[in-house]
C-alpha cells in the first residue's frame, strides 16, 4: 500500500521564491578556514557567522546552531525532505522548530556550517539574517489565507516584505535586531510583541475596497516587555513598504548601539515617548515617499495558490472510531473559511521532530495538503492545512504510525519551552526539557480535552530573557538559581495573566517556583481555578480577572494566589530529597553556568 | 607511468553486473543468512558479519576466504543492506588479510532490489581456493597504538558514531564525523568531489595519519575508512574494537559538559 502511494505521487510542488545565494556556502567554508588560521578576528567573525544565520552554541566554541528561515512560515515537502537529511548528517538527528518560525539545527560543527548552506541552497532555503543585527525571519500567521476571522490574506506581503528585506544593505547593520510579524486577525499571532506588527483590514472608499494594515510598533519581548502602539487608524497597503523603511532608518539613525540591553526599538519609543516617535514616523514617511523611485515596491504575487486535493489510489479512508482520533481532532485541528477544509496542527514535543518524522512529514504534506506545502505553527509546531475532511481519519492513521499523533497541538497542553541549557550559552535552566514534562504531564491527565484550559497558555524561558515568550502566557516562567546554605537548586519565577490577543498584557510576577514544584503548583491553580470559576469562565479569563484585582471570589488578587502556592514551593533538605537540587536532564546537584551571549533564542 | 594499481573503493551497479555476467568476480553477501537464503545478487556467497566477528584471527579469516573461493588474484566485491557499514568491516578484514582487489558494492542489497535488477535464490557451488596471509598490520589500529599515536602532531582521530553519542563521550583529542554524514541519498559514499570537500573543511587532508573508530566492532568507522579511501587519503587506520573496548579497558574518555543536548533530542 505504501509503495502504492509512492507510485501515485505526483511531483511535489516546490517553492516559488529562492530565498538562497548559492555562492554563501563557499563564503563561508573560505571564511571558517580564515578565521581559524587566525587571519580574522573573532569579533568580525562573530558578526559575520550571526548574519549568516549560525549562532554560538553552550559553552563550546566548536559548535554552531543554524537558524533556517521559514518566511511567512512557508516550508515546501521538497525542504522539510533535505532538513531530514542535513539533521542526521550534521546535527543531532532532530530538529527543532522555533517560535518564529525557524527550524533551527543544533550542535553542529563549525566546520559544516558550510555544508549545511550548501544543502539548503540547492532546496530554495537560507539562514541568511537568521541572527545578528538584522531583519529576521518574517513571520506570518499559520492561518492567514484560511482563518474565517481575517480580512484578507496577508501571506503574499509577508513574503514579499521578507524578499525586500533580505539582504538589503539598508538592513545588514541595524543597531539591533528588527522583526516583522504579519497575522490574520486580533485573536491569532503577535502583533503587539514585536517591532512591527499587522493585521490586515480593509475599508470602503469611494465605493471601492481598499486594502491595507492596523500597524503596531515597537512592542517586544524581553529582559523588559514592552507592548506595541498602533500607528494610525488605517494604513493603506502601498504605503506599507514606505512605513517599514521609515521605521528602519530612524531606528538605524536613532537606535542605540552602544548599550547592548537597550539596543532594540522598543527602547527607543519608550525612551522618546509614543507621540514623538509616531510623529517622526509619519514625518520620515513622507520623506521616503517623496524621494524613493518609483521602483521601490514590494513585489506581492497575489496569484492564490492551487488547491488541489492529492488523489490517492488507496482508497483507504480511515477509521473515525480509531483510538484517540475524536480527542486528537479536537485539539489539534482548526476548521477553515474554505468549506470542507481543515488545518491541522502536530504536536511536537517543545519543537523537537526527528529526522525520520520529518522525512514522514514531508510525504504526508503530499499526500494530503491541498495546497501541496506546509506551515510553522504558532507553537514551535507544524501545520498542515487544506486537509479535507474525509481525509482526516486517515491523516490521524498516519501520523499515529509515525508518532506524530499526540494530541492537544492548539490547547494548553502544548507549553513552549527555549532552548534553555541543552544549548543555549545564557541558559540558567533546563527549559526545554521542563516543557515536555508539563506536556507529558497533562496529556497524562488528559487535560487537553478540558474546554476551560483550551485557549490558556504555559511558555518558560532558560533566563529573563524571553526566548520562551513567558511574558504572553497565561503562566509564563523564566529560570534563574535559588539558593539554601550553599546548595543550589533550580528555580523559576511564575508569571500570570500575560495574553497577546487584543487585550495584550505582561504577566505579574507571582512567586519563584523551584523546577521540580513547578508541575504541581500549575496543578494547584488548575485546582484552585475550578473551585472558584463561575459558570461560564476559562483558565484565562479567571487569571485575567485575577492579575487585574477585579475578582469576587475568594481569590481576589496574585497576593492571594501566592499565599495558596507557597507551601508547595518551600525547599527540602538536600538529605530528605536530593532530586530537588538537580535539573531536569541531569543526576547532578544544579549549578549555574553561563556563557556570553548572543541572544540565542 | 606509475605502476601502481588505482585503488578503488567502490564498484558501481553496471560494472558489477557486468563482472558477474563475465564470472570475473567473486561477490559476498554480508547480511544473515535467513535473508540471504531468501534472495542476494546472483552469484553471491554469504558471509554474515556476526560468523566472521565470532572469530576474526587471520587463520580463521583464511579458512572463511579459501571456502568462498577466493585466493590472492580474485576480484572480489561486497554488499549489504546496512548502508555499507557491515560491508566494509568484511572488506577491511580481507584487506588486511593481504587481499588487495576487494570493493564496496556502490549501493545497498535494498536499492538494488528497488531498481528492479537480478536478484536470485540459488547458493552456488564454490571451488574451494588457496589465499596466502600477508598481514597489512597498517591499516589497524589497536588501543595500544591508538593511545601513544594520538599524541603525535598531525595525527587525527575520527569519531563516526552519532553527534550525541560523541558529545557524551568520546576519546580525547577525537573529532566528530557521524557515519550518516559519508552518504549521499542513494550511494553508500558521496561523490568523490563532494567527499573531498566536506573531509577538506573538516581539516582532514594530506598524509596525516587518520584513525577512525565507532561504538563497538569497526562497522560505521569501516565505512569511514573507505570514505578516507575513496579520496585517495593515503594513510588510514580502523580501530577495529573501537570505543567499546577503549571504554573496558577503562581508558581516559572526554565529554561535553554542562549542557544537557539529550533533551533537544525527539527520539
Ligand atoms: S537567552 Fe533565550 S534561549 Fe537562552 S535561556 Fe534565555 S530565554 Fe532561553
Amino acid at each position: 500500500m505504501a509503495s502504492n502511494l509512492k507510485q501515485s505521487r505526483p511531483k511535489p510542488k516546490k517553492g516559488k521564491i529562492n530565498w538562497a545565494r548559492n555562492q554563501e556556502a563557499d563564503f563561508f567554508a573560505n571564511t571558517v578556514k580564515l578565521y581559524r588560521q587566525g587571519k580574522y578576528d573573532s569579533d568580525s567573525f562573530r558578526r559575520f557567522r550571526l548574519q549568516h544565520g549560525a549562532y554560538g552554541t553552550r559553552l563550546a566554541d566548536d559548535y554552531a546552531m543554524v537558524r533556517i528561515k521559514l518566511p511567512a512560515g512557508e516550508i515546501y515537502p521538497n525542504q522539510i525532505e533535505r532538513i531530514s537529511q542535513l539533521s542526521e548528517q550534521f546535527s543531532i538527528g532532530s530538529a527543532h522548530f522555533s517560535t518564529r518560525e525557524n527550524i533551527q539545527l543544533h550542535w553542529v560543527v563549525l566546520e559544516d556550517v558550510s555544508e549545511i548552506l550548501r544543502g539548503l541552497s540547492e532546496v530554495g532555503l537560507t539562514s541568511r539574517e537568521a541572527c545578528g543585527n538584522t531583519v529576521r525571519n518574517v513571520m506570518c500567521s499559520p492561518l492567514s489565507g484560511v482563518c474565517p476571522d481575517e480580512e484578507f490574506d496577508a501571506t503574499p506581503y509577508a513574503l514579499a516584505t521578507a524578499r525586500f528585506f533580505l539582504r538589503n544593505p539598508m538592513a545588514q547593520n541595524l543597531p539591533r535586531k528588527f522583526k516583522f510579524n504579519f497575522t490574520c486577525c486580533e485573536k491569532h499571532g503577535m502583533v503587539r510583541m514585536v517591532d512591527v506588527g499587522l493585521i490586515p483590514q480593509t475599508r470602503e472608499q469611494n465605493g471601492t475596497t481598499q486594502k491595507g494594515f492596523k500597524i503596531f510598533l515597537g512592542g517586544g519581548l524581553g529582559n523588559k516587555s514592552f507592548v506595541g502602539h498602533q500607528l494610525e487608524e488605517f494604513t493603506p497597503e502601498e504605503d506599507l513598504l514606505y512605513t517599514s523603511i521609515a521605521v528602519m532608518r530612524i531606528f538605524d539613525r536613532l537606535g542605540d548601539r552602544k548599550n547592548l540591553a537597550r539596543n532594540r526599538m522598543r527602547y527607543l519609543v519608550n525612551d522618546m515617548g509614543w507621540e514623538k516617535f509616531q510623529n517622526l514616523v509619519l514625518k520620515e514617511r513622507a520623506i521616503v515617499r517623496a524621494t524613493q523611485s518609483v521602483v521601490t515596491r514590494l513585489n506581492v504575487d497575489d496569484t492564490p495558490n492551487e488547491i488541489k486535493r492529492p488523489i490517492r489510489v488507496s482508497d483507504e479512508s480511515g477509521s473515525t472510531t480509531i483510538d484517540g482520533y475524536a480527542r486528537w481532532l479536537k485539539g489539534n485541528t482548526f476548521k477553515q473559511k474554505q468549506q470542507g477544509y481543515y488545518s491541522v496542527f502536530v504536536t511536537l514535543e517543545a519543537g523537537d521532530i526527528t529526522s525520520n518524522q520529518l522525512h514522514v512529514l514531508s510525504e504526508l504534506i503530499q499526500d494530503f495538503s491541498s495546497e501541496g506545502l506546509a506551515r510553522a505553527g504558532f507553537s514551535q509546531n507544524i501545520s498542515l492545512r487544506y486537509v479535507h475532511e474525509d481525509d482526516l481519519p486517515y491523516l490521524y492513521t498516519k501520523l499515529l504510525s509515525a508518532g506524530l499523533a499526540k494530541s492537544g497541538s492548539l490547547t494548553m497542553s502544548a507549553p513552549i519551552g527555549c532552548s534553555g541549557t541543552t544549548s543555549c550559552n545564557l541558559a540558567l535552566t533546563n527549559s526545554h526539557r521542563l516543557a515536555k514534562e508539563i506536556q507529558r504531564k497533562f496529556l497524562e491527565l488528559k487535560l487537553d480535552e478540558d474546554d476551560d484550559l483550551r485557549d490558556s497558555s504555559i511558555k518558560i524561558s532558560g533566563c529573563p530573557n524571553s526566548c520562551g515568550q513567558h511574558g504572553i502566557a497565561t503562566i509564563g516562567f523564566f529560570g534563574g538559581g535559588g539558593r539554601v546554605d550553599k546548595d543550589m537548586y533550580p528555580n523559576y519565577m511564575m508569571q500570570l495573566g500575560g495574553r497577546s490577543d487584543g487585550e495584550t498584557m505582561l504577566g505579574i510576577s507571582c512567586l519563584r517556583v523551584p523546577a521540580k514544584r513547578v508541575i504541581p503548583v500549575i496543578l494547584k491553580i488548575i485546582d484552585v481555578f475550578k473551585e472558584n470559576k463561575k459558570p461560564d469562565d476559562d483558565l484565562k479569563s479567571w487569571i485575567h480577572r485575577v492579575v487585574n484585582g477585579i475578582d469576587d471570589s475568594k481569590i481576589k488578587s496574585v497576593n492571594d494566589l501566592k499565599e495558596i502556592l507557597t507551601p508547595l514551593t518551600l525547599p527540602p533538605s538536600k538529605t530528605e530529597d536530593p532530586d530537588f537540587y538537580a535539573d531536569y536532564g541531569s543526576d547532578t546537584s544544579y549549578h549555574t553556568k553561563t556563557g556570553k551571549g548572543e541572544c540565542a533564542a | 607511468m606509475s605502476q601502481e594499481k588505482v585503488v578503488k573503493t567502490t564498484t558501481d551497479i553496471d560494472s558489477l553486473r557486468s563482472e558477474i555476467r563475465d564470472k570475473s568476480v567473486r561477490v559476498i553477501d554480508v547480511r544473515r543468512e535467513e535473508d540471504y537464503k531468501k534472495d542476494h545478487i546472483p552469484t553471491a556467497v554469504n558471509l554474515p558479519l556476526a560468523n566472521l566477528l565470532s572469530d576474526d584471527s587471520p587463520e580463521r579469516v583464511q579458512k572463511l576466504v579459501n571456502s568462498m573461493g577466493i585466493d590472492d588474484e580474485t576480484s572480489v566485491v561486497v554488499y549489504d543492506d546496512t548502508f555499507g557499514a557491515l560491508a566494509s568491516r568484511v572488506a577491511w578484514t580481507l584487506e588486511y588479510l593481504g587481499h588487495s582487489d576487494v570493493s564496496l558494492l556502490e549501493t545497498t542489497y535494498g536499492n538494488w532490489k528497488s531498481l528492479g535488477l537480478e536478484k536470485d535464490d540459488v547458493i552456488p557451488e564454490i571451488q574451494k581456493k588457496e589465499h596466502s596471509i600477508n598481514l597489512r598490520p597498517e591499516i589497524l589500529a589497536t588501543s595500544d597504538y591508538l593511545e601513544s599515536a594520538k599524541e603525535k602532531k598531525g595525527v587525527i582521530l575520527v569519531d563516526n558514531r552519532e553527534r550525541l553519542n560523541y558529545l557524551e563521550q568520546h576519546i580525547p583529542g577525537a573529532i566528530s564525523l557521524p557515519y550518516r554524514t559519508l552518504a549521499s541519498s542513494d550511494k553508500i559514499l558521496r561523490p568523490k568531489e563532494d567527499m573531498k570537500r566536506l573531509l577538506d573543511n573538516r581539516g582532514i587532508s594530506g598524509d596525516s595519519e587518520i584513525i577512525t573508530y565507532c561504538g563497538s566492532v569497526g562497522t560505521l568507522s569501516g565505512l569511514a575508512y573507505y570514505a578516507l579511501k575513496s579520496v585517495g587519503l593515503p594513510n588510514a587506520k580502523l580501530y577495529v574494537r573501537s570505543f567499546k573496548e577503549w571504554k573496558s579497558l577503562s581508558k581516559p574518555t572526554e565529554k561535553q559538559e554542562d549542557a544537557n543536548y539529550w533533551d533537544l533530542s525527539a527520539e
